[in-house]
């Protein structure tokens, strides 16, 4: 009951301006932790579906659903049970790569990955990489060798299986 | 028309009929539309008046209470008012005046960012940037602020929309697809409940706003005579049971009855209607009630298990779920016998009855309240501030009627009695209305007599005045040694003159026997008034000291002695069916 875990919220709300600081809003004031927070349109006209990693025990989970549907323009409220969802997240990661070696390295990484490589400069290259935030940490790990010189990653959206929907 | 007509439109279609505010540069389209409108406008002396002002006049008779205040200066000034209507879940409109639209984000001249402000704080917010929205977002606030659990909700209107055109449509239909309040308790939780009561045996019923907010006395009164349950309330539920009646326990919490507390813990279910199981009135969460299942009815659901876990929730309006569960109790009638329970309950209030009388000077509080429940009638609205003077009221003044006694609960807001005896009066003329501060907190907004003094508003406020910020002042003499800082009021006015300044009548009292026919005096004046009450300085109320459970009671607690047997209930008119 008082484990501390990992949760993948999918809230449907307005797409209007100010309901996102609302929402994290919210998770500030009340304490309760985010992760992170994606946000975009979703399949109807002037809805977005935000998707909010947050830790906590169920009781803080509880209260953060309750909390989160009392906001006007929140419509639905969902916890995705982690194993029947699909999680997926964005990554570009800019690393230093200067000789042939490491140039061929790291492309063979980004196929393994299923990687692209987005940009190529005379002293860098450019991945782009989605998949669980795992994958992408393993990568991010991997090229460090390299020399990292920026990531920019969007933090994880998701999706439930199968044909249910929120 | 104009933004600002149908400003003034949307608040009359909506029944409005009084605002509380205060104009500034950006509100000047819509003032110059006030100017020959029906709508009556009290200028409030602080835009902090306004709020509370129209809070005290929500409480009181349970519609809508509207306040209006300029853009930056004048909207930071109705936060205060904003937050404590949000904490104690009064149905408060606020408009706020705001700069043009193409200012706004550039630091213009008294700009700020309203609704970011206010968010934490409001029910919800609004900010107009098309003079076509007016009609639907002012409709749009007032079904938000009182449905569901009801609170504050901001319209922030920027110059340029108040001043642009619109067709005014006929029709307005609310479309909120996010906000659907369960109103109907589920069934199945409603039929656990009434088995977990009819299974217990010593049963008590905490009562909170959400009664009063529901009109659900009746029903809760009730009940509470059917399974011979003692009903206890927090600060927000005082009135909404009657406290002479036998069954009544008083408050409970920090500053609550020893009866409350001591029951509460005795009991083994606790039905909880319309509260929020705050700090103040559970003491440690982790002895709160140990022996008790709890049910716990709320129209919002994310107030149950917040504080307190509990065995059955239910979530909807505590009337609805109270007459369902009347229903399926009067049923099972022959299976709800708690007489052995009831009969100690009743011994044991009887033994706890706090004392009241006094007739030493410095007078002590519990013989002014005790006068001063002497002097008014059941019809009287009394608000008070916050402290001691708040406490004194809540624990020794005998309420017996919902919307009767107002307080800042929540927030705690000191300067919140006065402007909402002023709201309480405007909304309920035929009702005295009596205010009792703190001189620490009347200060506070004591320029406001010049409001009830132009507009005739004949509120009777009493100043306790102990030359102390009395409540701080004991935490001071009870748990940091005595040592009193910052709360010994030095230089202070004479309040008396001070009313009469402003051109309100004012008395001082100083000796027992006095408060009451001053007081019954100014209420049939009909005029404003200020009563200086001079009292004991040195006088503290017995409390739970925070973080401790209901029982660990500090300070002596008077019990009255003379006169222990039975209280005598008086049933209300009402209750007897009589005229
Ligand atoms: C706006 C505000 N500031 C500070 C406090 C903290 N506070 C709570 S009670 C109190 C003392 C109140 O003194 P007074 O108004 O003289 O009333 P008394 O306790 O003496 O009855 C203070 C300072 C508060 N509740 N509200």
């Amino acid at each position: 009951m008082d484990e501390q875990r990992s949760h993948i919220i999918s809230a449907l709300v307005m797409h209007r301006p100010g309901v996102l600081q609302r929402v994290s809003g919210l998770f500030t004031r009340r304490g309760f932790n985010i992760d992170s927070i994606t946000v975009g349109p979703s399949e109807q006209d002037g809805l977005a579906r935000m998707t909010i990693i947050s830790r906590g025990d169920d009781k803080i989970l509880e209260q953060i659903i309750k909390q989160l549907n009392k906001i006007i323009e929140v419509i639905k409220v969902r916890d995705l049970d982690p194993e029947g969802t699909v999680v997926r997240e964005l990554c570009l990661i800019k690393t230093h790569a200067t000789s042939e070696s490491a140039r061929s390295e790291i492309l063979q990484y980004a196929n393994i990955f299923r990687g692209r490589i987005v940009d190529v400069g005379p002293e860098n290259l450019t991945l782009e990489i989605t998949g669980t935030p795992d994958k992408i940490d393993a990568l991010i790990d991997l090229l460090r060798a390299y020399g990292i010189k920026e990531i920019a990653r969007t933090g994880p959206t998701a999706i439930s299986r199968g044909s249910k929907t929120i | 028309m104009k933004g600002s007509q149908a400003i003034i439109k949307s608040l009359t279609d909506e029944g409005v009929d009084v605002v509380f505010g205060y104009p500034g540069g950006v509100l000047l389209p819509l003032y110059d539309v006030i100017y020959d409108s029906d709508l009556k406008h009290i200028l409030v002396r602080h835009e902090q008046c306004a709020a509370h002002a129209a809070d005290g006049y929500a409480r009181a008779s349970g519609k809508v209470g509207v306040c209006i205040g300029t853009s930056g200066p004048g909207a930071t000034n109705l936060v205060t008012g904003i937050a404590t209507a949000y904490m104690d879940s009064a149905p408060v409109v606020a408009l706020a005046g705001q700069v043009g639209t193409s200012l706004i984000g550039n630091d213009a001249f008294q700009e700020v960012d309203t609704i970011g402000i206010t968010m934490p704080i409001s029910k919800h917010s609004y900010q107009a940037m098309d003079p076509s929205e007016i009609p639907q977002m002012i409709r749009s606030s007032f079904y938000i602020a009182r449905t569901g659990r009801p609170g504050p909700v901001v319209v922030d209107l920027p110059k340029d929309v108040q001043e642009g055109e619109l067709d005014y449509p006929e029709n307005i239909t609310i479309d909120l697809p996010g906000y659907k309040p369960t109103k109907k308790g589920h069934p199945l939780q409603v039929k656990k409940a009434a088995e977990l009561i009819l299974k217990s045996k010593k049963p008590v019923i905490l009562a909170g706003g959400g009664v009063i907010h529901s009109e659900s006395s009746e029903e809760l009164q009730h009940i509470s005579e059917l399974i011979g349950a003692p009903v206890t309330t927090s600060l927000m539920g005082k009135g909404c049971f009657p406290e002479d009646h036998p069954l009544s326990l008083g408050m409970l919490g920090m500053h609550g009855r020893v009866a409350s507390n001591m029951l509460v813990d005795e009991c083994d279910c606790l039905i909880a209607v319309g509260c929020r199981f705050s700090d103040r009135t559970t003491g440690d969460v982790n002895k709160f009630a140990p022996n008790a299942e709890i049910i716990h009815i709320d129209v919002d659901p994310a107030e149950i298990g917040k504080n307190v876990d509990v065995t059955v929730p239910i979530v909807g309006d505590a009337k609805i779920i109270l007459s369902h569960l009347l229903r399926i109790l009067s049923q099972a009638k022959g299976r709800v016998s708690n007489a052995n329970w009831t009969k100690h309950v009743k011994t044991f209030r009887a033994s706890c009855i706090p004392r009241l009388s006094f007739d030493e000077t410095p007078l002590k509080p519990q013989q002014v309240i005790k006068e001063i429940s002497e002097a008014v009638t059941d019809d009287t609205i009394v608000t008070t501030d916050v402290g001691q003077n708040q406490m004194w009221m809540a624990h020794y003044f005998t309420s017996r009627n919902p919307r009767k006694f107002i307080s800042s609960g929540g927030l705690g807001t000191m300067g919140f009695g006065f402007p909402a005896a002023m709201g309480a009066k405007v909304a309920m003329p035929d009702d005295d209305v009596v205010a009792v501060c703190g001189d620490g907190g009347f200060l506070m907004v004591c320029q406001d007599l010049a409001t009830v003094k132009e507009y005739d508003i004949p509120v009777v406020v009493c100043v306790l005045d102990n030359r102390y910020l009395g409540m701080v002042a004991q935490w001071q003499k009870l748990f940091y040694d005595e040592r009193i800082s910052q709360t010994k009021l030095k230089a202070m006015p004479d309040f008396v003159k001070l009313a009469e300044s402003f051109g309100v009548n004012a008395h001082r009292v100083e000796r027992p026997g006095e408060m009451k026919e001053t007081l019954r005096e100014a209420l049939d004046s009909g005029e404003p008034a200020l009563i200086d009450v001079m009292i004991d300085p040195n006088e503290i109320l017995p409390m739970v000291p925070p973080g401790c459970g209901l029982t660990e009671i500090v300070g002596e607690y008077q019990v009255e002695r003379e006169n222990p047997g039975e209280i005598t209930y008086r049933p209300s008119a009402k209750e007897t069916g009589g005229d």
